[in-house]
């Protein structure tokens, strides 16, 4: 049985860990600063798909990681992350009777909250930017929602057909 | 919905997850203060950047693999992008270029300043000035150095050329100094050439203190340099205070008329250096038990100034 759970755990965290590969490539600054936040996206999904399985728990986790990778302060993107999954996971039974157009300016919207505390952290211990650039990821995330939904929609159900 | 075995319509709500996600929102707060505050995660930062060592390898595997290709098959493409990628590395090189001076400039001056401490015996350490006071008739400043740094109130601030004024309030970081050329500040000095005593006071202009204690017939001429004599207690003797630049005599007046002009730029400094006194005498109070300090704390701690 644990077995088994392991096994339909691991297409799950390998998602994740693409998604912490594409946050991490170099990319040229010009589109650097409309890089998608992946790992968001991701856990996203994942805590609105199956909020038994990954909840805050893992989006804390992967938040860390993600702070390690970018450099960031430690706790910053795992508290940004906790709070997006936190939401999404306390209202996804609401976000899957919205239509598709409702949905994506839902996620805009957890998106958009996801910058601004990382923007706000950020504040807080000086580390100034101009607030424009925090717009990139959120908008260029919104664009990419549907692609990825789709994708990880096949992905999960591969998972849970093999269970 | 197919097989939603284990998660959806189920409306019951997932247990403890407001819980939850407090704890681990404090959690972040912590590691953040913690790690904003003194580094002190620094263990756990290294632990998690090995385990994603891997990861790191991999991202970078296909750029590797594309540099290794694009050395084989130098297109136009490629040499285009190399040519305005160093450009871009020129324009990075050249603003660093830019700092550069100014950093040749502040080495100097610090380098000024250690051998002007090395002169003295005193324990001295750098202070740098956060703010000036923009009131035009008060002459003070803001350093970076409070109690907690030893700073006491009346303790001596210099620079690399001589005297720039005292501590009149220790803070807990930062500490306020006063100018002497303060309109209210008044310093003991004694001619350097003969040793004749008497005191400077401020006058609310960066290059004038007023000297008016001293007799028609003292012995004071234009040039003569005028050092702290140690007499008021709160600074160490020896250090240059100004140089006279003028002195009248009327005869019809007891006192002669003297002015003479700082040494140290006192607009201009941006490091000062504050003086704890040798206690050689044994009057000289310390504060904070920092008695008997020797020279490598005084290093250690300029070392940790930024």
């Amino acid at each position: 049985m644990s077995r088994d759970r392991a096994a339909r755990h691991l297409p799950v965290l390998f998602t994740i860990l693409v998604a912490l590969a594409l946050t991490m490539v170099p990319l040229p600054r010009s589109v650097e600063a409309f890089r998608p936040d992946w790992i968001a996206l991701t856990m996203i999904f994942w805590a609105f798909s199956l909020p038994r399985s990954y909840s805050v728990g893992i989006a804390w986790l992967t938040g860390s990681v993600l702070d390690v990778a970018q450099g960031t302060l430690l706790g910053q993107h795992a508290l940004a992350l906790t709070v997006v999954v936190f939401l999404t996971v306390r209202f996804h039974l609401l976000m899957r009777v919205f239509p598709l157009i409702q949905l994506s300016a839902t996620i805009f919207a957890l998106l958009a909250l996801y910058q601004f505390l990382l923007f706000w952290i950020n504040g807080v211990v000086d580390v100034r930017s101009p607030a424009v650039t925090y717009w990139g990821p959120v908008l260029s995330g919104s664009i990419v929602w549907p692609l990825l939904y789709n994708f990880l929609t096949g992905v999960r159900y591969r998972v849970q057909s093999n269970s | 919905m197919a097989a939603t075995r284990d998660t959806s319509s189920n409306p019951a709500r997932i247990p403890a997850l407001g819980f939850r996600a407090l704890a681990l929102i404090l959690l972040s707060l912590l590691l953040m203060f913690l790690d904003n505050r003194e580094r002190h995660v620094e263990q756990l930062r290294n632990m998690i950047s090995t385990a994603i060592y891997p990861l790191q390898l991999v991202v970078d595997g296909p750029s590797r693999l594309f540099d290794w290709t694009g050395a084989r098959l130098r297109s136009h493409q490629t040499l285009l992008s190399e040519n305005e990628q160093l450009k871009r590395e020129q324009q990075v090189i050249r603003a660093m270029l830019l700092t550069q001076d100014a950093l040749k400039a502040e080495n100097a001056r610090l380098r000024e300043m250690l051998d002007a401490r090395e002169q003295v015996e005193d324990r001295v350490r750098v202070a740098e000035i956060l703010s000036v006071d923009s009131n035009p008739g008060r002459h003070s400043l803001i350093i970076d150095a409070g109690f907690g740094d030893g700073v006491y109130e009346g303790q001596a601030i210099v620079d690399q050329d001589g005297v720039v004024g005292q501590v009149i309030e220790a803070g807990p970081v930062t500490s306020a100094a006063l100018l002497i050329s303060d309109p209210g500040h008044a310093l003991p000095v004694e001619v350097n050439r003969n040793g004749m005593r008497t005191i400077a006071y401020g006058t609310g202009e960066f290059g004038r203190l007023d000297l008016p204690g001293l007799a028609n017939n003292a012995d004071i001429r234009e040039g003569d340099l005028l050092v702290t004599s140690g007499l008021g207690g709160a600074f160490p003797s020896g250090y240059p205070v100004a140089v006279v630049t003028s002195v009248t005599r009327l005869p019809q007046q007891a006192f002669a008329d003297v002015t003479a002009a700082p040494v140290a730029a006192l607009n201009q400094v941006r490091e000062v250096m504050l003086v704890w006194s040798t206690p050689a005498d044994g009057a000289e109070p310390r504060q904070n038990g920092r008695s008997g300090d020797d020279d490598a704390a005084t290093r250690a701690e300029m070392d940790e100034d930024p």
